[in-house]
């Protein structure tokens, strides 16, 4: 067991050790070892490289490190080999061998580099790749650095030095204004200023006090701290005791979903080891301030992430919304002032410490400073997560960063900050994106969700989901929250139907607008925006579903029938032999046709009918074509 | 001598006393606020959201609040009718009748509230389509159980809209039988009704007997 650090000088000590151990020249073979990159077989790759290492005698000579998440977990798993930063992409255990070899030879492995699809030239150096060219990774670009199961990685790249800084050399009061100074926002949501929390935190009367951390992240398509707790968590903590020391509290928490095992496992083991060397405890680094930290394991309520209803599960309660007239941060966990961010929040604290105020202001825009991190799924060439200054217009993000939308197809609209935001149409993608200027659009930052949606999605099928979601995962407690969901979800599953009627919509503008202003905390006063949004730049596609019968996305299955072009049919017995419900008929050298009463409208017919083919056809809001004549052979010759 | 504050409710000064909440000081004015969830023998929950009224300072921005759990402050402006709050009073009553009704009709203080502000009690029973089970979880029962009797007998199980109310069987059959304080306390009289009934998942008679 290593020695409780006393003093900042045994911090730097240490660390001055740990690096006269690296040679910084020395080729290290780093994995991704995320979640997206783990559910591709990284613990395989990991070991492949371990065994491949030993294998070629190269043992000291070729480093190894397991880290966290990346990013670019489109292209897992994810391989970077240091010091040159040689990326590779989508690397398999049977590539092992021969990356070694090259790794060994310094020389790069052509086969396994990125291809740019625009320009088809493959890319050596990570940095060089557009995914992450244009990010500017602060918080999130110490992952590929750092195992995040080593301390010693984490101090190596200076971890913990802001926390030196602060007790040693600022007083609590100076911390507070350096972060308000820095105007940090909120990175969870709602975009409160971090340091007027702290502050309100710090004023309350009452000498307990604690510093809270919400991991409880569970907006569909997010997944940025999941994967800074589990590729960083020591960055998380070293805030967490730094915003301790301002506000004065010494007991901290962490809520952590149950869902993220990695990343509760790689907490636990950060904090045990952040207790070892004396920077959680009694006397940190000799101060004389203590601070320790429990973890709560959430029991995957998403209400749960909401302040008050989080911190009643912390007391052991059902993690319910309650009256907060009086703010968490006076009367929190059992009473006391209780200050609470997101993890990611926390997570910047240390850069602001450490650089200064004036650092993290030269970036972002006039209202929201410094940099955030999204999560760019959906219909997006390059899925994954990136960290880019705030201001970066969504366009930037999801053409130059993402690589446009998949499969050439055309951009409709992109959902930022999940079941509270909204859905910002093409018009808007020139917005830079900021709290503001996205609340200005009725969606919101949110936690840092950005799905991607392309001209096959239906607008009020997205609504619906939203709406879905949420009928699950409200509370339940207050009426127009739990009621006004119930109604427009049955409202918005009828007009998916085509079962809608036109004074539905002024039900629901009605139903959301009580919603808004009445419901208990603000899952609800927001539950209603993604309808909001949809109704407000898509409300033709809502008006085609009422009163034409017709889902101009040609999603919803009520609406969307299949019909294969006779003419272009080959007769090739896929869709025959994939249909799930029997419903083709044809056969070898006939042309096929769907029986319209034995079809579900299930569109494997269509997923399966090659390119070349295209032969099956969506139709909506028109009459299908009749069959063709039984027996009738196929225009064409089958191809290939 | 305890401290004062002073606010207006619909144009008239009003003195509090420090501590007091919006409804509460509505209430000693002479100014009936409506509520569904409120008891006085339990603590506010901000439940039912019939309570909402306007609020704000003079010059600054105005706000929807829950009347039962927003304390009284000094100088704060409080309007407790305005064509905001009876739209949501009205939606709000419109929107929980029908699972609130019994033989077709709902009864009480909802009953009262809807005849005041116009609501259609019927208006989206055949959209929302739930069973009338004669409850509207306002959730006294469960509070009262906890707060006043210190059993926690009956509670809350679901999330969303599956949230209901149960009778926990290992603690109801030990407690209730000498208890039943819920049954006076429950505003639409359910369980005192189906004493015999199964709605909440079992059969009341049976746990007053200890036979569970």
């Amino acid at each position: 067991m290593p020695n409780r650090l006393a003093s900042p000088e045994e911090l730097e000590k240490l660390r001055a050790e740990i690096l006269s151990k690296i040679d910084p020249s020395r080729p290290t073979i780093v994995v991704c070892s995320g979640t997206g990159c783990e559910t591709y077989g990284s613990r395989n790759v990991y070991a492949a490289f371990m065994q491949e290492i030993k294998n070629q005698g190269l043992e000291g000579k070729v480093g190894i490190r397991a880290t966290g998440c990346h990013g670019f977990c489109e292209k897992g798993v994810v391989v970077v080999v240091f010091p040159e930063e040689i990326s590779y992409v989508k690397v398999k255990p049977e590539d092992v061998p021969e990356v070694v070899a090259a790794v060994a030879k310094r020389e790069i492995l052509e086969r396994l580099l990125y291809v740019d699809p625009v320009s088809g030239k493959r890319i050596a150096r990570e940095g060089d790749i557009p995914f992450y060219k244009y990010q500017s990774r602060i918080v999130f670009g110490n992952n590929k650095l750092i195992d995040p199961k080593s301390i010693e990685d984490y101090i190596a790249i200076g971890g913990y030095g802001a926390l030196a800084k602060a007790l040693r050399k600022m007083s609590p009061e100076q911390v507070l204004a350096e972060v308000d100074k820095a105007n940090l926002r909120g990175r969870g949501g709602g975009g409160f200023p971090a340091g007027k929390k702290w502050e309100e935190t710090r004023n309350a009367p009452g000498k307990i006090k604690y510093a809270v951390v919400n991991c409880d992240e569970g907006d569909p398509g997010a997944y940025m701290d999941r994967s800074l707790m589990e590729g960083n968590p020591h960055a998380v903590i070293e805030g967490l005791i730094i915003c301790g020391y301002a506000i004065g509290a010494h007991q901290g928490f962490v809520y952590v979903r149950q869902e993220y095992p990695l990343a509760c496992e790689n907490l636990n083991i950060a904090l045990k080891q952040a207790e070892e060397y004396g920077l959680l405890g009694e006397n940190i680094l000799g101060s004389g301030f203590g601070f320790t930290v429990k973890v709560h394991r959430g029991a995957g309520a998403f209400v749960s992430g909401e302040s008050s209803a989080l911190m009643a599960a912390i007391e052991g309660k059902v993690g319910e919304p309650r009256l907060k007239y009086v703010h968490t941060a006076v009367s929190g966990i059992k009473g006391r002032p209780t200050n609470l961010n997101n993890v990611e929040t926390y997570a910047t604290v240390p850069f602001i410490i450490n650089r200064g105020a004036d650092w993290f202001r030269s970036t972002g825009t006039e209202g929201s400073k410094g940099t955030k991190i999204f999560s760019l799924v959906g219909k997006v060439n390059n899925t994954g997560l990136v960290e880019v200054p705030m201001g970066m217009t969504l366009r930037q993000i999801i053409y130059d960063i993402g690589g446009g939308i998949l499969k050439g197809k055309k951009f409709k609209g992109v959902q930022t900050g999940g079941p509270s935001g909204g859905i910002i149409p093409a018009q808007y993608l020139d917005t830079p994106v900021d709290y503001d200027a996205l609340t200005e659009l009725g969606s919101m930052m949110g936690s840092g969700g950005m799905v991607v949606m392309d001209e096959d999605t239906c607008m009020v099928d997205v609504a619906r989901f939203f709406v879905d979601f949420l009928c699950g995962e409200s509370c339940g407690k207050c009426i127009p929250c739990r009621e006004g969901l119930r109604l427009l979800q049955r409202l918005l599953t009828d007009i998916c139907k085509g079962e809608g009627k036109r004074e539905d919509i002024a039900v629901i503008e009605e139903v959301a607008e009580v919603m808004a202003d009445a419901s208990l905390c603000a899952l609800g006063t927001t539950a209603a925006n993604p309808v909001l949004t949809t109704l407000k730049y898509f409300r033709d596609e809502y008006a085609a579903h009422i009163d034409e019968k017709r889902c101009p996305a040609k999603f919803c299955k009520s609406l969307t029938s299949y019909y294969i072009d006779p003419e272009k049919c080959s007769a090739c017995l896929i869709c025959l032999r994939n249909c799930p419900s029997g419903a083709v008929s044809g056969g070898k050298g006939l042309v096929h046709w769907i029986d319209q009463e034995k079809c579900t409208s299930c569109g494997v017919c269509f997923d399966v009918c090659p390119d070349r083919f295209s032969a099956v056809l969506k139709i909506s809001g028109e009459p299908v074509p009749p069959p063709p004549p039984p027996g009738t052979k196929v225009s064409r010759k089958k191809e290939g | 001598m305890e401290a004062m504050v002073n606010l207006e409710i619909d144009g008239k000064q009003v003195k509090a006393r420090q501590g007091m909440t919006v409804l509460e000081a509505a209430k000693e004015s002479g100014v009936q606020i409506p509520t569904l969830c409120f008891h006085d023998k339990i603590m506010p929950y901000g439940a039912c959201r019939v309570c909402s009224v306007e609020v704000g300072k003079k010059g600054g921005r105005v706000r929807v609040v829950a009347a039962c759990g927003y304390p009284a402050e000094d100088g704060l402006v409080v309007k407790t009718r305005s064509p905001r709050i009876d739209k949501i009073r009205k939606t709000i009553v419109e929107l929980v009748a029908p699972q609130a009704m019994f033989e077709g009709e709902v009864s009480g203080e909802l009953k009262e509230i809807a005849d005041e502000y116009g609501a259609d009690i019927h208006r989206f029973e055949s959209r929302l389509n739930v069973k009338p089970v004669r409850c509207i979880l306002c959730g006294e029962c469960v509070r009262y159980c906890a707060e006043v009797v210190g059993a926690n007998a009956i509670g809350f199980v679901g999330r969303g809209i599956e949230r209901r109310v149960v009778f926990f069987p290992e603690k109801a059959s030990k407690v209730c039988p000498g208890c039943m304080g819920c049954f006076k306390i429950c505003p639409t009289g359910k369980i005192a009704a189906e004493a015999d009934g199964t709605y909440f998942g079992f059969t009341v008679d049976r746990f007053l007997a200890g036979t569970l």
